[in-house]
């Protein structure tokens, strides 16, 4: 069981764990060359921890002398949170969602012990976890970093993505669907998470609210400040019991449903055509993703006034102003961490326009489509609400970092500003949404690949300028090409090109759909 | 483009029916003729291509070559028109786990249009589904009563119903016939595919048998049992001598009393003369079932058989 596990996910694991690992290596050898002698490193320390909005999304800086400490500053909690979305999804993947598919009746009927598949998953996330740590830490050495300091970080996300796991091979078991697994744990890791946030903001150190969170304890390893390994212990300990518990309970109920009991749905129906169904789909998703861009817009948007101090390294400004804006610190701040929020939107689209292929292979396009509704309508619907979600997220963000950023400042002066910035991103990230169109078009089954179009053109520009690649290569990236707003002008020529370009894509994507045979 | 019927009134028509995905060739030169107010069976095994054969008449393939009309229409370039009038059940249903099986109906009667809520009540009732589950918790038999109920309470003139009762109980199955047969009292056209014989027997007018995508047989039921051979089983007081040179009598075996053979329509009466002249103490006959009709184009004498008639 453990070796079909691992031929599933042969290409997925390996890949985002070489990612992460490589994300951690480059954020150290770049932050050495920002900050390259101690005087620059304390100050940029200093400011963090001074600004209560940054010390909750990021944490402290333990040890303002440390390039390590500093350079994965925003990866000890964010990275160790991303380690733990990859694991919850991959443990969840393995036990509730096989069973959803039925995969798992199959082998339960056969000489399959009823725990295996919970086992073989958590065997594989517990694997994929030692091997991240190490990886990241071999990485972080390779970077320059001192070595006990690499292993207590790397083991940090490791003991995060075993604790994560554990939680979710609990939330398996308590759940129908894997929808809903996953959901649930990654509820309780942004719990965590906020615990943490809110435990780390008094200026005395962490309150007892961080030691509650499993994020907090590997954070407080405090790796090349103090690098208290023996804390690693605890979320070890967690995982322990919550796997305990993970088998109790699957012992104990029957497969396929999950213990917290399915509620009923209404007799009748409201939904009318199409559109009304893509919706459907969409909503829990679209309704959790907005909620992430509210929170994130505000505490973005709080953080503005901040930033002046924060860039006080000259290499940083310069960085800072050949990815953003032409006026102000402030605007190409504010610039920069659009682009990312673009990107990471997209990622909704690229999701959402993925129904189209999902729905084909699950064979409900196909029931759909035997009523009196054209392809074209079908598609419509689920494309549509690709393209207005992609929309409507952006403008949440755009609203949520004006409200931000007029807590902070006392005015409302930039909002407007603020919200054309932000749905001056849309077309790039229509751009994505459309090339899934585009794909399932003409080659259903490569549909898939888009998501690896969409990495690399995330790391061509968010890493291009740091590793110093030639604009022909960045030119590729759609997301290159969204105007720097705030701040920048020549804007109305790139999102005319974009959505165009988006136009195109779509319009290509519709004509195979048009003339292809149905190939579930 | 206005739909019109041809003249010899068939509502499906295909003919040299050529598909292939890849290498493989699902269908070789089908034909197949559906005609209004009838229930046609449609059988093979799995493989033959009859599933194909209704995604080509849905709109869903484009076939490699052939022609097709459905309702004098052409499947592939007036689907959305030919489909208000049209209701399919898939082979194997999916739906949405999140909705209930009632939002599910009310959905498909939606974008089908024309669904009849005195029917849909009905046949909710019949089938004994509850519309207040999710989807996710249905058994294959009960999604395939949610795809069943949105088809049989639409108001279509052709039914094309793919294995529809592979998951239901036999309780089910009954009330699904008495369905089918009022449909085709009402004058609806019913493709039914299937692998359940006896389902094809009680139901189908004419039935079209497909065998690596081509047809191999077509007819009414009464004409193509004339081509197997009826069982005659006789205890005789005294058994004469010289049955086996009756023409069309096959496979005699005489053991005591007691007279074993198969004979074709052309040997019976024969075969009955000389039988009773024997003195017939017990006799029983059964006639060919579509059970052999099917053997005979999927056993191993196949091939030669299949060009006989």
């Amino acid at each position: 069981m453990l070796r079909l596990a691992i031929r599933r996910d042969r290409w997925l694991l390996p890949a985002w764990v070489l990612a992460l690992a490589a994300m951690a290596g480059f954020s150290a050898s770049a932050t050495a060359n920002l900050y390259p002698d101690i005087s620059s490193r304390v100050d940029a320390a200093e400011v963090i921890n001074a600004t209560p909005s940054l010390v909750a999304l990021y944490g402290r800086v333990y040890d303002p002398t440390s390039i390590g400490s500093l350079a994965l500053i925003k990866l000890t909690a964010l990275g160790a949170a991303m380690v733990a979305v990859l694991m919850i999804v991959v443990t969840v993947r393995h036990t509730r969602a096989e069973e959803a598919a039925g995969r798992l009746e199959l082998l339960s009927a056969g000489v399959v012990g009823r725990a295996a598949p919970l086992a073989a998953a958590l065997t594989l996330t517990l694997g994929a976890s030692v091997a991240l740590g190490l990886l990241t830490a071999a990485a972080l050495i390779v970077a320059g970093l001192p070595a006990v300091g690499a292993t207590a970080f790397g083991l940090g996300w490791a003991a995060a993505g075993i604790a994560f796991s554990a939680l979710a091979a609990v939330t398996a078991q308590l759940t129908t669907g894997s929808r809903a697994a996953t959901g649930l744990a990654i509820v309780g890791l942004a719990v965590a998470y906020l615990l943490r946030a809110v435990g780390d903001i008094p200026d005395s150190g962490p309150s007892a609210l961080t030691w509650l969170s499993p994020i907090g304890w590997t954070q407080q390893v405090r790796p090349f400040a103090g690098d208290r390994l023996a804390l690693l212990l605890l979320p070890v300990l967690l995982a322990i019991v919550l796997v305990a518990i993970a088998f109790e309970l699957r012992a104990r109920r029957d497969l396929g449903e999950g213990m917290i009991a399915e509620r009923s749905g209404p007799a009748r129906g409201d939904i009318t055509n199409t559109w009304g169904l893509a919706v459907q789909l969409n909503r829990g998703v679209l309704v959790f993703w907005g909620v992430a861009m509210i929170l994130f817009g505000v505490l973005l948007g709080s953080l503005t006034s901040s930033v002046s101090g924060m860039l006080d390294s000259p290499a940083m400004r310069d960085f800072f102003e050949s990815l953003g804006g032409e006026q102000g610190i402030v605007n190409a701040f504010l610039s920069a961490e659009l682009a990312i929020v673009g990107s990471i939107v997209a990622a909704f689209g690229i999701q959402a326009a993925g129904h189209l292929r999902a729905e084909e292979t699950a064979g409900r396009a196909e029931v759909v489509l035997a009523t009196a509704t054209s392809r074209l309508r079908w598609a419509n619907g689920l494309f549509g609400v690709a393209l207005g979600g992609v929309a409507l997220l952006m403008l949440l963000v755009g609203l949520a970092l004006g409200v931000g950023h007029a807590l902070d400042v006392g005015n409302t002066s930039m909002i407007g500003d603020l919200v054309l910035a932000s749905l001056a991103r849309i077309p790039a990230a229509w751009i994505m949404t459309a090339l899934v169109m585009a794909v399932f078009g003409w080659a259903p089954q490569l549909t898939g690949l888009v998501w690896g179009l969409y990495a690399a053109s995330v790391v061509l520009v968010e890493l291009g300028a740091l590793w110093n690649l030639p604009s022909w290569m960045m030119d590729l990236s759609p997301f290159t090409h969204s105007p720097k707003l705030p701040g920048a002008t020549g804007v109305i020529v790139p999102l005319i090109t974009l959505t165009t370009c988006a136009g195109l894509l779509a319009a290509i994507g519709y004509v195979g759909w048009s003339r292809r045979d149905l190939t579930p | 483009m206005a739909v019109s019927v041809t003249s010899s009134d068939l509502v499906i028509e295909a003919h040299g029916l050529v598909k292939s995905f890849g290498t493989t060739k699902a269908l070789a030169g089908l034909d197949l003729e559906v005609a209004r107010g009838e229930v046609h069976g449609f059988l093979g095994p799995n493989g033959a291509g009859k599933s194909t054969t209704l995604r080509v008449l849905l709109g869903m393939l484009r076939i490699d070559a052939g022609t097709v009309r459905l309702l004098g229409g052409d499947p592939w370039r007036d689907t959305a028109m030919l489909h208000s009038r049209l209701a399919y059940v898939p082979g194997d249903v999916s739906l949405w786990p999140n909705l209930s099986g009632g939002e599910v109906i009310d959905l498909l009667g939606r974008l089908q249009g024309g669904q009849d809520p005195a029917r849909r009540d009905r046949y909710l009732e019949l089938f004994d589904l509850d519309p207040t589950k999710k989807s996710r918790t249905y058994s294959r038999g009960n999604r395939q009563k949610v795809a069943l109920i949105s088809a049989l309470a639409s108001n279509a003139d052709v039914y094309l119903l793919d294995e529809p009762t592979a998951g239901l109980d036999p309780l089910r199955e009954v009330d699904f016939r008495t369905c089918v047969r009022e449909l085709r009292d009402e004058g609806r056209t019913i493709l039914l595919s299937s692998h359940i014989l006896s389902e094809a027997e009680a139901l189908s007018d004419r039935v079209t048998i497909i065998r690596e995508g081509r047809a191999v047989e077509t007819g009414r039921l009464d004409q193509l049992r004339h081509l197997t051979q009826t069982s005659v089983t006789a205890e005789l007081v005294t058994v004469p001598d010289g049955l086996e040179r009756i023409a069309g009598v096959h496979n005699l075996i005489v053991d005591d009393h007691r007279v074993t053979a198969h004979v074709e329509q052309r040997g019976m009466d024969a075969l009955m003369q000389a039988l009773s002249a024997s003195g017939i103490r017990s006799l029983v006959s059964q006639p060919p079932t579509l059970e052999e009709l099917f053997l005979r184009h999927y056993g191993p004498a196949a091939s030669s058989q299949s060009n006989d008639a």
